[in-house]
């Protein structure tokens, strides 16, 4: 539609600028994608510290429990390393991948949910986008802290094929384990509460699990939870996959793992999306 | 498009938040082209009502139609043609000025190169080139109001909502922002816009719609409201508070209806529309010795207009300047 530049007396100077109404097509998914992308990719540009605070917490729980405990926990430091360190890998994602939820929740809470609502888009576009950010401020956690593991005398038996077989396995889990915290960014009230959640949930499962110790020595109805325990699995896959000694069964359960976490919480947030876009 | 569609047709919306009935019931036709102004005072329904126009919010009654669409079932119709500025900046804080115009623009389609020179034409007009390059939240709440407006009008829309865009903007910024507006006018666009102030509707509205408790009290060109309520008040000060009374009187008797008495003890006012009735109470206090120490002509003021239009005040209060976003 075209519309005459100025009717009134007075050429202002904005008229030249809003007078025209050229509208492009409505972009498909794949461009909608793209641009949503793209401000995930900005964020990390502008604001890094995200991203190195994400490193932190995995670094001081490798030094901690490689030269305080290590050496009680596996005989020497050097051993407990190359035990520990594929654990610590899964923790690096498991610990970021809650900002997924807090980045939803902060573009609800400050209206700019809204404003994307507003337009005529593809609207699961925003959250293909936020993964794709997502995937990236993984792989940079990733390297940094399998550097310093090497350099503090990690060797992968697995080699190189191996740790990046790791890396593409945890940026599944990652993904499927997002779900959830889609869906608490979307019901919950404000970051802050799913930052707290994110805390609650995460500390019992990353120490109910086996990344720090194998379960042999745990009580009964522990080792029950620790084998439930997703995280369980996917530390079994990685430590298979950076090590090269990864069996067909293990990957099996690493992969339903991944697949139990994309079936109850996956359908969960689209459905809570589904209704925040609808109110 | 026929010229005598209207640009939005509401009737009996409703919206019901828990206890509170925000909006209750609201018929509206907004003719095509020109400044429809929506007044009221805090809580009054106004955003609730613009947002369920804006197809953000499901009506829980009655119906709408916008642009010729159903605001619930051809919602995204709606989108492609319209856009919203709400109350609150939806801008993104950690990206650039620039780069939000650019991500709006590409969101609509637009090339990278594109947006990118829409955006610079767009951050000229209002008054941001200087500040593109910076993340918004280092801007001041006035700077973000007006990126705000801007990303709304990327492709210029059909018709524009814009809830309460001058609210706490200095008044250059609003000048700034009213200007936009006319010019908006002129390209054919029909703006939607809720405000608190009687004087920003008189400006610029060419209908207005009084919105109380979630009702539409009055409607009508700013002109026909401002008649049934009188054209404003003249609003006296006494150099001597005691003499109040008798100033009371003689006010009464010369210019007639309900004169008010003002909190402070040596002012008072009344409601005047002829400037040469007020010069002969004025002569006839200074006769009687009353001396005034001021007076002056105000305009109604919105609490004048829901006095006279509800008969209870605007239950306006001090959030109106922290709803400067
Ligand atoms: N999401 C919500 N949940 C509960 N109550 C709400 C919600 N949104 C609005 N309300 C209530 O509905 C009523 C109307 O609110 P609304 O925001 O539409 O008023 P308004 O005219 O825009 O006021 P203001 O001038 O303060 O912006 C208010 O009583 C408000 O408290
Ligand atoms: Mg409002």
């Amino acid at each position: 539609m075209t519309t005459p530049a100025t009717t009134g007396d007075v050429e202002r100077p904005a008229n030249r600028v809003l007078g025209t109404r050229a509208r492009p097509e409505r972009p498909g998914p794949l461009a909608t994608s793209r641009a949503f992308a793209w401000r995930a990719l900005l964020k990390i540009k502008h604001d890094p510290d995200q991203l190195y605070s994400s490193f932190i917490l995995p670094i001081m729980f490798t030094l901690v429990f490689t030269y305080l405990f290590g050496g009680a926990l596996a005989g020497s430091t050097g051993d407990y390393l190359q035990f520990l360190m594929p654990g610590i890998l899964v923790m690096t994602v498991i610990m970021i991948n809650m900002y997924t939820g807090i980045s939803l929740n902060t573009d609800i809470t400050k209206g700019i949910f809204d404003r994307f609502r507003g337009l005529s888009i593809w609207r699961p576009g925003i959250l293909a986008g936020a993964l794709l950010g997502d995937a990236l401020r993984y792989a940079i956690a990733l390297v940094v802290v399998t550097a310093l593991g090497l350099l503090l005398g990690f060797r992968p038996g697995g080699g190189v094929l191996g740790v990046l077989g790791a890396f593409l396995y945890l940026q599944l889990f990652a993904f499927c384990l997002g779900w959830l915290w889609n869906a608490a960014g979307l019901v919950l009230k404000s970051p802050e509460s799913v930052n707290q959640l994110s805390s609650v949930v995460l500390f019992p499962l990353v120490f109910a699990s086996n990344i720090f110790v194998v379960p042999d020595t745990m009580p009964g109805w522990l080792r029950v939870v620790v084998g439930v325990n997703p995280i369980t699995h996917a530390v079994t896959a990685v430590r298979g996959l950076t090590a090269g000694t990864l069996t067909g069964d293990q990957l099996l359960w690493a992969l339903v793992a991944c697949a139990a976490l994309l079936v109850v919480f996956a359908p969960l947030a689209m459905y809570l999306f589904r209704a925040k876009s609808l109110r | 498009m026929t010229a005598v569609e209207p640009a939005i047709e509401a009737s009996g919306l409703v919206k019901v938040f828990g206890e509170t009935r925000a909006v209750d019931g609201v018929d509206l036709v907004v003719p095509t082209g020109g400044v429809y102004g929506f007044l009221g005072p805090n809580g009054a329904g106004k955003t609730t009502t613009v947002r369920m126009l804006a197809t953000l919010l499901h009506p829980d009654g009655g119906s709408a139609r916008v642009l010729g669409r159903d605001v619930v079932r051809e919602a995204d119709d709606i989108r492609a043609r319209m856009s919203l500025t709400g109350q609150y900046a939806s801008v993104d804080e950690q990206l650039t000025g620039g780069e939000n115009l650019v991500l709006l623009g590409r969101l609509l389609g637009f090339t990278k190169a594109v947006a990118a020179e829409r955006g610079e034409e767009l951050l000229a007009v209002f008054d941001l080139a200087d500040a593109a390059g910076r993340q918004v939240k280092t801007y001041s709440g006035g700077m973000r109001r007006r990126l705000d407006i801007a990303a709304s009008l990327i492709v210029t829309p059909e018709l524009v909502f814009l809830d309460e865009p001058t609210t706490g903007l200095d008044p250059r910024s609003r000048n700034q922002v009213w200007d936009v507006i006319r010019s908006l006018v002129d390209v054919g666009t029909t703006v939607l816009l809720t405000t608190q102030y009687l004087e920003e509707a008189d400006r610029l509205a060419d209908r207005v719609a009084v919105i109380d408790r979630g009702r539409i009290v009055a409607e009508g060109t700013p002109g026909e409201l401002k008649a049934s309520v009188g054209a404003g008040a003249v609003h006296v000060r006494l150099v001597e508070a005691d003499r109040r009374p008798e100033a009371e009187r003689i006010l009464a008797r010369v210019i007639g209806g309900q004169v008010r008495l003002a909190p402070e003890p040596d002012a008072l006012s009344v409601p005047a529309s002829d400037p040469e009735r007020v010069g002969a109470a004025l002569v006839e206090l200074s006769r009687a010795g009353v001396a005034v120490s001021g007076y002056r002509l105000a305009e109604p003021s919105l609490d004048e207009v829901f006095l006279a239009l509800t008969g209870h005040a605007a239950d306006v209060d001090e959030k109106a300047e922290e709803d400067a976003a």
